[in-house]
């Protein structure tokens, strides 16, 4: 084997110095350029925090409208299963904002039915270990996702106890002027922000859950003593999924 | 003493060239891997909304964690002294910056925008953990950089300890802020556990110096320097220590869970009945990388067979990535509870059951590459730099204390 140990030295402290003085570049750069994250919070107001109540009792076994309907007015019904991808796949790896779930109770048998979405919690945990701030809570208590710092790590989906958040894992054809979305981007239900900020004061899954005559699905503001919402809570006992983290969600169900 | 003579690896042999052409065949194939991720979108991989994090996460996560633990060597010999580790301390921290590069890259070629890297290097939550290991991987860069400096070159000697001990206490934060990632899941039964940092911190000793080990061994076949028996005997008792205290972790870890009521669905799941999470936690983790590894290294029918410490060592990093893999994956597949008391008759988003994954053949090249990267800079780099010894054979009698 031939190993030459008189190699010339002549370029080697350069070498140093130059990949030293790089390397240190590359480190300090972020740290001078750093700007902390701020969430755009446009005219979100901290006086109202919207959230929902669900009355299980009224929602009814096999009934879809709610997910329809966000389906449609979030574009997510725009989106082509990839050639190829097989159900149960195709399942897991679109965006499911809005989900049905069926239990029944161990211990007394009682079947029960809820729509499972995104619970607006108080202290967000995908807000907290998002690393760029994309994951972010407005003022009124909305959790959503800006699309364009969000750098696609899943973080946020990891730290989310209801998994209600959605990876975009494709290429997108087709999207809403409203719903903005784009591959390698996560995202979850909003509460119809743009509904909300354009002055309407329902959600698209209420509207379908009144207008199928279910009418478990009460939408509103949580700190207006007034609203129909706060009205309803105060008279009967509700319930937050998982109320054992303390997140304080914003969405809030009843008969379970 | 004599004093310890550093030279680049220098080597015309086909060895050493045919080495680095298949690494970059390698990290060619691992990049065009990622390309195919990244054009098609995550859908062309087993990752979904269940299973956000997939193989490649295992191998990013099991190369940080190595990454650390590769940079004991040094702080044994310089912050602890100690003749028969200092000759190896630049070497070491060569080691440790490459694996670290090696697992960035392939967390990066991962993310679902990684062409918003800059994004993530100029926008910090400061809340999030994540972002504190972002500060954390370039802190480390620095800081060993400046030690691998303060280690060869002779003006600054006088650096060398305190920042060999900055080094030391970045790399602990380093570890236990990779752990924290998985501590801050609380709705995930499998990492709410506090012993999930200082597991990090003890499989990080054992999978960096396997790597260090085995990477040393290599070097020296390659340029064809001796390595001394004691020297050897040294490192390997000490894989040894650690590859036992791994094992002694994994059993506090599930023993601790046990305990906890909520979380005997998840050790149930993990110990006995998750299938191919179970068959890698007992074959993969615990008997290939604990208890064979065990053997090779203490029985006396292989004292200095250095055959058998290679061997170990490969066996515990082999181990050491089923570990990750079952703490990454098996952790999410087993299902959130949301409901307690109640049985999920249905769910359109699989509430309730165990989560699916098979990882594609990209996946698996995007993971290998990283691996590849961090061999690849490691050969570069003693190729240009004064990191290994001329000789590696045993101190004299006397001087070793
Ligand atoms: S339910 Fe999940 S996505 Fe929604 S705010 Fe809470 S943690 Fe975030
Ligand atoms: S995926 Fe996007 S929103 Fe979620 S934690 Fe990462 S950067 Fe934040």
């Amino acid at each position: 084997m031939s190993c030459n140990s008189d190699q010339p030295d002549m370029n080697r402290r350069e070498f140093l110095g130059k990949s030293v003085l790089a390397a240190t570049a590359t480190v300090v750069a972020p740290g001078v350029m750093l700007t902390v994250a701020n969430a755009s919070e446009e005219g979100a107001s901290s006086a109202v925090r919207w959230g929902m109540l669900i009355d299980t009792n009224k929602c009814a076994d096999g009934c879809t409208a709610c997910v329809d309907a966000c389906n449609k007015e979030n574009g997510i019904d725009l989106m082509q299963r990839p050639a190829g991808q097989a159900d149960e796949m195709w399942n897991a790896q679109r965006p499911q904002w809005v989900r049905k779930v069926k239990l029944r109770d161990k211990q007394t048998g009682e079947i029960s039915n809820l729509p499972m979405m995104c619970q607006h919690c108080e202290h967000p945990p995908c807000v907290d270990v998002c690393p760029t701030g994309a994951s972010f809570k407005r003022a009124d208590g909305i959790v959503m996702v800006d699309r364009h710092t969000c750098i696609g790590c899943r973080y946020c989906m990891m730290a989310c106890p209801y998994k209600a958040r959605s990876f975009i894992h494709q290429d997108v054809a087709e999207q809403l002027t409203g719903t903005p979305r784009g591959k390698g981007c996560v995202e979850s239900c909003n509460l119809c922000v743009g509904r909300i900020d354009a002055g309407n004061s329902t959600t698209a899954c209420q509207d379908a859950c009144n207008k199928d005559g279910h009418q478990a699905i009460l939408f509103g503001d949580l700190k207006n003593p007034e609203s129909a919402i706060a009205k309803a809570l105060k008279a009967e006992s509700s319930h937050q999924i998982r109320a054992d983290l303390e997140l304080n969600t914003g969405v809030r169900y009843t008969n379970i | 003493m004599i004093k310890t003579q550093y030279r680049e690896l220098y080597c015309s042999s086909p060895r050493y060239w045919g080495g680095l052409a298949s690494l970059a065949f390698i990290i060619l194939l691992g990049l065009g891997a990622a390309f195919h991720m990244e054009h098609n979108g995550h859908f062309v991989t087993g990752m979904s909304n269940q299973i956000v994090w997939g193989l490649p996460h295992v191998f990013a996560i099991f190369l940080i964690v190595a990454a650390s633990g590769a940079l004991n060597v040094a702080s044994i010999g310089s912050v602890f002294g100690g003749p028969m580790y200092k000759p190896l301390g630049r070497f070491s921290g060569l080691l440790a910056i490459g694996l670290l590069a090696g697992g960035l890259v392939v967390l990066l070629l991962d993310l679902g925008r990684p062409d918003r890297l800059i994004v993530a290097m100029t926008t910090y939550n400061f809340k999030s953990i994540f972002a504190w290991n972002i500060i954390l991987y370039t802190g480390f860069f620095t800081i060993v950089g400046l030690y691998l400096w303060t280690m060869m070159d002779r003006k600054f000697e006088q650096y060398k300890r305190p920042v060999g001990f900055a080094a030391f206490f970045w790399r602990i934060a380093l570890t236990t802020g990779t752990g924290s990632i998985f501590g801050f899941l609380v709705a995930r039964e499998a990492y709410d556990a506090a012993i999930m940092a200082p597991m990090f911190i003890i499989m990080s000793f054992s999978y960096g110096l396997a790597f260090f080990i085995i990477t040393l061994i290599a070097a020296y076949w390659w340029a064809g320097r001796t390595i001394g028996d004691l020297r050897l005997a040294k490192l390997k008792n000490l894989l040894g220590v650690f590859v036992g205290a791994v094992l002694y972790f994994a059993m506090v870890y599930h023993l601790t869970n046990l305990y906890v009521t909520q979380h005997h669905g998840v050790e149930r799941f993990i110990l006995l009945d998750g299938g191919i999470y179970t068959n890698m936690f007992w074959i993969g983790q615990v008997l290939i990388g604990g208890v064979i590894p065990l053997f090779l290294l203490y029985s006396p029918a292989f004292t200095t067979s250095r055959f058998a410490i290679s061997v170990a060592s490969l066996l515990v990093l082999i181990g050491g990535f089923f570990q990750v893999y079952v703490i990454v994956i098996g952790g999410q597949a087993y299902p959130m509870n949301l409901f307690p008391g109640k049985e999920v008759l249905s769910s359109s988003f699989y509430d309730g059951v165990v989560a699916n994954y098979t990882p594609t053949t990209a996946e698996a090249l995007l993971g290998i590459a990283g691996i590849a990267i961090s061999m690849t800079l490691v050969a570069v780099g003693s190729r240009m730099l004064r990191v290994l010894p001329e000789s590696l054979e045993d101190p004299a009698e006397g001087e070793c204390a």
